[in-house]
């Protein structure tokens, strides 16, 4: 009887054009996705070597990491930025590439429009110069980051050259808490397993958690799989997914939408498959959870104490004092109450409809503590219009928000949006690397964007479930 | 195409310690706002190296007895974050020409693969005897050998690991996989022409 087979092998399998001298595989990458920072060169390599984009319809672009989130009429205020967008825009026209540019509507992070326009299917394969691109292994997708030079490599022929990795399957088996997000589990396994704890995996994210979680959900936790080392994370297909896909732009209509789904049911991983690791986390474990240090493994329930040099095991002794150091938290002291400057809801961790409609829920009322600036940033034009039409942009302003046009804003800091000086950020984000946020000396603590806006409101770090009132669901 | 052959890679060494060393850390996002990758190694590790007011840090680059060196060492889990090729780009720009650390980050480790520059994996007792010598004497010569997989210095010798598929690839010169790639287009169009959705 021959062994089952998982969704990476069925994925690698299907896009597998052949094994080249040096042991790898020649993989084709179904759909390739770009944006204005790690493209151009690619580009420019293309045009030096003489090449041509050999499948132009498989590429899409969009604009998002340094577009401005106040003024949007070009040329912007910074030269550089201007002349990026300019770029992609001259080489998308040159190519056929078919471009999300902000005059279409559809403009925003790339990990938020592939998905939206259902360019983002099951059964494929995804690069993308962004390691973020494991965020569209929520749809059964091998979707993965890849360097300049690939990019080219896409461009040029739609495959790269890689080899295949293992498969961690993680269950999360049992009900999340109430006031327990996607955010709070991705970060919880991250703390587990540690920031290289994936390295040479993809992560298969199932259990019970995962089949209840939504398309959204699955996105945040599949985002932050690279955080953990895996390059790919992806979640099985179901009834979901293909409820997500549904009626959208790029997704496939009429009888082509029958067909599709019982091939994207396919590629599921079968019961009796081999994992290279199995790895099981029980859903009533997970707390809120934030970070307290430099990297998104330096994270404690928010009821915890900041970790000690002499708490922690003797290998990581050097880097919790660098991370104490560098963020200028009290060892030994409860995370909770540590005073905050920003409050950042988006990116393409947190920056989707749900994650606006439950802050929002919880923020009517409430106003921003005085000296803490807020803002919120949807991940996309179309996540901003569904927000607005629920009328989430006002709930969001009277409570003391700035709310702005879609972009990465203050994940990364390549556009205004930026830390100044030492300010420490609650950020609904996926890095807290030191000076990630902009400002070489700026301080980031990582959580769910109900976090986020508890923070914002109190100005400091706290309990939303505490701050909001979220009872504990009785069990009956 | 025809690259270079990187059986071995010889030179000065320079420490820059600690674990889970990032992109960011290496290449700070504000430097990517360019065109190409020109320049870019003026703005390596710039926000550790440069104080608010512009002036130098203590950093091992900034020290004088360093300048030249083309081989990194460093910990664990070096070039996590971001897959910005700006950091090798960076790296290599500024001199760069092999890295030795106890782990590396994968897309970082293909991405400087893919620009000839081979990335040692080592024991961290054996990175910490070559940054000890390297100390004693800043101008003793290391050398990787990729092939062997082990590194030389003042009359020593350790073992390293680099996985077989860069080593391959180092040694015979197909370490920029674009050459092969472009080679079987009756391959690509093949395979495509069997998944409904690469048509659409």
């Amino acid at each position: 009887m021959s062994m089952g087979k998982s969704l990476f092998e069925k994925v690698w399998d299907a896009h597998a054009v052949r094994e080249l001298s040096n042991g790898q595989t020649q993989l084709l990458i179904g759909t390739h996705l770009i944006h204005e920072v790690t493209s151009p060169q690619a580009f420019g390599m293309l045009r030096d070597l003489g090449l041509k984009v050999a499948y132009p319809h498989r590429t899409f672009a969009t604009v998002d990491h340094i577009v401005p989130t106040d003024q949007r009429v070009q040329p912007f205020a910074d030269p550089l930025a201007d002349a990026m967008i300019r770029e992609l825009d001259k080489n998308c026209k040159e190519f056929g590439i078919t471009y999300f540019d902000i005059a279409s509507g559809d403009q925003g992070i790339v990990h938020v429009v592939g998905p939206e326009q259902g360019i983002t299917q099951p059964g494929t394969t995804i690069a993308c110069g962004d390691s973020h691109t494991s965020t569209h292994g929520a749809f059964g997708a091998i979707a993965f980051g890849i360097g300049t030079t690939q990019i080219r490599d896409v461009l040029a022929t739609q495959t790269i050259a890689l080899s295949p990795l293992k498969v961690r399957r993680i269950n999360v088996n049992g009900h999340l808490r109430p006031g327990v997000y996607a955010k709070d589990v991705i970060l919880h396994i991250i703390r587990q397993w540690g920031v290289n704890g994936g390295t040479g995996f993809a992560y298969e994210y199932g259990g019970d958690v995962f089949d209840r979680f939504s398309m959204e959900e699955r996105m945040t936790v599949c985002n932050m799989s690279i955080e953990g080392g895996a390059r790919a994370g992806y979640v099985n297909p179901d009834e979901t997914t293909f409820a997500y896909l549904k009626g959208r732009r790029y997704s496939p209509q009429g009888a082509e939408w029958d067909e599709a789904v019982e091939r994207w049911k396919g590629f599921a991983s079968d019961p009796d498959c081999r994992y290279d690791d199995v790895v099981n986390i029980k859903a009533e474990d997970i707390a809120p959870t934030v970070t307290w240090g430099i990297n998104p493994g330096q994270a404690i329930s928010i009821e915890q104490k900041i970790p000690t040099p002499e708490s922690v095991p003797a290998e990581e002794k050097d880097v919790t004092e660098e991370a104490l150091a560098y963020m200028q938290l009290p060892g030994g002291e409860p995370i909770a109450g540590t005073p905050i400057d920003v409050a950042f809801i988006g990116s393409c961790t947190n920056g989707r409809l749900s994650d606006f409609v439950e802050a929002a829920e919880y923020l009517k009322g409430h106003r921003v503590a005085t000296g803490v600036k807020a803002i919120a940033v949807p991940g996309s034009q179309r996540v901003d219009v569904l927000c607005k039409e629920r009328g989430l942009d006002k709930i969001f302003e009277e409570a003391g928000f700035e709310w702005r046009e879609a972009g990465c804003s203050m994940c990364l800091a390549m556009n205004p949006d930026k830390l100044v000086g030492q300010q420490l950020c609650a950020s609904s984000s996926n890095r807290n690397f030191k000076g990630r946020q902009g400002s070489p000396t700026g301080r980031t603590i990582l959580m769910s964007p109900v976090m986020v806006a508890a923070a914002a409101v109190t100005g400091k770090i706290s309990d939303a479930r505490k701050i909001f009132g979220v009872q504990e669901l009785v069990e009956v | 195409m025809a690259l270079e052959k990187i059986t071995e890679v010889s030179g000065r060494g320079v420490s820059v310690p600690g674990d889970a060393i990032d992109t960011d850390r290496i290449i700070p996002a504000r430097f990517m706002k360019c065109v190409t990758f020109d320049g870019l190694g003026e703005y390596l590790f710039y926000d550790v190296r440069k104080n608010e007011d512009g002036t130098d840090t203590e950093h091992p680059l900034n020290d004088p007895r360093y300048s030249g060196a083309t081989i990194l060492l460093s910990g664990d889990n070096f070039g996590c974050g971001s897959s910005r090729e700006h950091a090798p780009q960076a790296l290599y720009r500024y001199g760069f020409r092999g890295i030795i650390a106890e782990s590396f980050a994968e897309i970082f480790f293909g991405n400087c693969t893919t620009l000839g520059i081979p990335c040692f994996s080592a024991s961290k007792e054996a990175i910490a005897r070559i940054v000890s010598a390297v100390e004693k004497d800043p101008a003793v010569e290391i050398t990787m050998d990729v092939s062997a997989q082990e590194i030389r210095f003042a009359g020593e010798t350790v073992k390293a690991f680099i996985r077989d598929t860069a080593l391959s690839g180092l040694v015979n010169g197909q370490w920029d996989a674009i050459g092969e790639l472009l080679e079987a287009k009756k391959e690509v169009e093949v395979v495509s022409s069997r998944l409904p959705y690469f048509a659409a």
